[in-house]
């Protein structure tokens, strides 16, 4: 039973990257794997239960233990500030935060509003500017809101730039770099290390193969 | 504000009902007399503090304490834990003949939460201090402690690390040089960001053995397999007094016969900042959080006018009951229906078994409205109706 690991897996943009990265590692992953609706699969074979999860929720689990490893963007992590350990950088899905508006305009002076879907990291950042904003916090399509007048800024993930240009946006200031890392839960930490060292050895291999080849 | 609703409490504070009750009365009892067992006292302090005072010197981070004021305006906390409030009282009160003290308490403290508003914000803790002891036989008694009074409880799966501040501090400091530094990369330890860490040693203006060396820091987890990789880590000798501490620790351990439950992890630091050497945290495989921690904290007493060391551990009640999983054990209880004319009768009855030990209800007749309900619920049920002197049993 201490050999059976629970890894929360995000779905969407990061989920085939990661299953590739997995399967690079050697684990055996079924190959309905990536277009099953289950939200749970268990792979006997490996002794693992994936979980399938919103990547903002992939946290959440993790710290309170129902999923020993997860896979989360550092967004994610910037944003909701779980109590897990962080233990490798995939280096997959690599994308930055941004805030980005309407080419040629301020902020405005009266009421400067942002929009995000990120509240803590857009406050935490223009604090930090020393400017004092209404957060405003939506829950997709963001790009909308300057294009409507909600806000002067949206505080959002960049990858290709594709979707700031089609809508007319530009960027304005990079904030940080974002990767999708391995997350471990505190107690599964100590009480699965061999398990979880194993794991953490296994795709640092493959990265290290990775960035050789890239040279 | 919206409208409370009548059953509302304020945001973290949970009611224990009564078969919760008996169950935290249960571990509560057990622990606590294991503790005295091993001769430590129990004591109790206020529940109020003065901010000043405890507020200031607990490590409990000053967002998460419950301030409010007394009616001179003096800025009063809840009492965030119950290590700063026995240092306060052993320096001022106790510490008097230069023996080592050991104490005890069980008390309720108060941590407001700034997430997910739901999780307890006052909960229940079991722990110990001893006070007055620079020795590590006192840290290997903590631990050992901790480890009985968790058998005592029933837990049996449990995993003990044990970590040391004072080798992280030094082995950065003789890196790193300065306390700035040395704080900037711990504080990557304590946000247990290794990917953050790593990254911070590779951005460092530093020979690539030194960062090498800080980077096979993180490998120090394991069992005594580590301290040959500790010591070779170590230059000019400077750190390795933490190193024999935790060698004699193992050895304490192994004297103890508990190689099985601790494990080392010299990358574990905590929030408590007043710690300052050994330190260790309990974990239990079904519960996500720690289920307890203590540590040695020799600068704490100083604040409050008595320099000496000590060292201690509390366990979470709530976390505990929780890594214990349903264990209702109930006492069973006995229900004596009666009549008013056979009061006398019953009442010798439910005396004579309630000096037996036995759980004896008196109720009414007349005041259960549905016999049935009232049968199914306890667990015996006796009849005491009808005239006086015959035997009613039904």
């Amino acid at each position: 039973m201490n050999n059976f690991l629970t890894i929360a897996m995000p779905k969407g943009r990061i989920f085939e990257e990661a299953a590739e990265l997995l399967r690079q590692a050697g684990f055996q992953l079924p190959p309905e794997f990536d277009d099953s609706r289950k939200l749970i699969i268990d792979v006997p074979e490996e002794n693992f239960r994936f979980i399938l999860a919103k990547p903002m929720d992939v946290p959440t689990y993790v710290e309170h233990g129902v999923a020993d490893l997860g896979i989360a963007g550092k967004d994610v992590m910037l944003e909701e500030e779980r109590d897990v350990y962080e233990l490798l950088d995939l280096n997959i899905s690599a994308c930055y935060l941004a805030v980005a508006g309407l080419p040629n305009t301020k902020m405005n002076d009266v009421a400067p509003k942002v929009a995000t879907k990120y509240p803590h990291v857009a406050a935490a950042y223009f604090r930090e500017q020393g400017e004092q904003v209404e957060i405003i916090k939506l829950n997709g399509s963001i790009e909308l809101a300057p294009m409507i007048g909600l806000a002067d800024r949206i505080v959002d993930i960049v990858s290709t730039g594709r979707t700031l240009k089609e809508n007319g946006l530009v960027e304005y200031k990079r904030i940080v770099d974002i990767t999708s890392r391995l997350i471990v839960n505190p107690v599964s930490f100590r009480l699965k290390d061999e398990r979880i060292s194993e794991i953490v050895e296994r795709l640092s291999e493959v990265k290290r193969l990775q960035s050789c080849n890239a040279l | 504000m919206s409208r409370l609703f009548m059953f509302e409490k304020p945001l973290g504070m949970r009611d224990t009902l009564p078969d919760l009750y008996s169950r935290k009365q249960k571990i509560r009892t057990a622990i606590e007399d294991e503790m005295k067992r091993w001769g430590y006292q129990f004591l109790e302090t206020p529940t109020l503090e003065y901010y000043e005072t405890i507020g200031t010197n607990s490590a409990i981070l000053d967002q998460q304490l419950f301030k409010l004021l007394d009616q001179q305006g003096h800025t009063l906390v809840l009492r965030p834990e119950m290590t700063t409030p026995i240092a306060r009282v052993a320096a001022s009160r106790l510490l008097k003949n230069n023996l080592p003290i050991r104490l005890a308490y069980d008390a309720n403290v108060f941590r407001a939460q700034q997430r997910e508003g739901g999780r307890p914000a006052e909960f229940e803790q079991i722990g110990v201090e001893c006070i007055g002891d620079y020795t590590i036989s006192a840290d290997g008694e903590g631990i050992a402690l901790m480890v009985s009074s968790l058998k005592e409880s029933g837990l049996e799966n449990f995993q003990i690390s044990i970590g040391h501040v004072g080798f992280v501090h030094t082995f950065f400091l003789q890196i790193l040089g300065t306390e700035e530094r040395v704080e900037a990369l711990t504080r990557f330890l304590y946000e247990k960001n290794y990917v953050g860490y790593r990254e911070h040693v590779k951005g460092l203006a530093l020979s690539s053995i030194d960062k090498q060396r800080l980077i096979d820091f993180l490998k120090l987890r394991g069992q005594s397999e580590i301290f040959e990789l500790a010591y070779s880590l170590l230059e000019n000798d400077q750190g390795r007094e933490a190193v024999v501490e935790l060698e004699q620790l193992w050895k304490i351990m192994t004297d103890y016969n508990l190689e099985e439950k601790v494990k080392f992890d010299l990358t574990l630091v905590s929030h408590m900042s007043y710690y300052t050497g050994i330190l260790f945290e309990v974990y239990a495989g079904n519960v996500g959080f720690p289920i307890g921690n203590g540590g040695r904290y020799d600068m704490l007493l100083e604040k409050f006018g008595k320099a000496t060391g000590a060292t201690g551990f509390a366990i979470r009640i709530d976390r505990l009951l929780e890594a214990l999983g349903d264990q209702s054990e109930k006492d069973p209880v006995t229900c004596v229906l009666f009549s008013p004319e056979r009061r006398k009768e019953a009442y010798q009855y439910a005396k004579e078994q309630r000096e037996s030990g036995k759980h004896i209800i008196l109720q009414d007749i007349n005041g259960v409205k549905d016999i049935d309900i009232c049968t199914n619920y306890f667990d015996d049920i006796v009849f005491l109706v009808g005239k006086a002197g015959k035997e009613a049993e039904v």
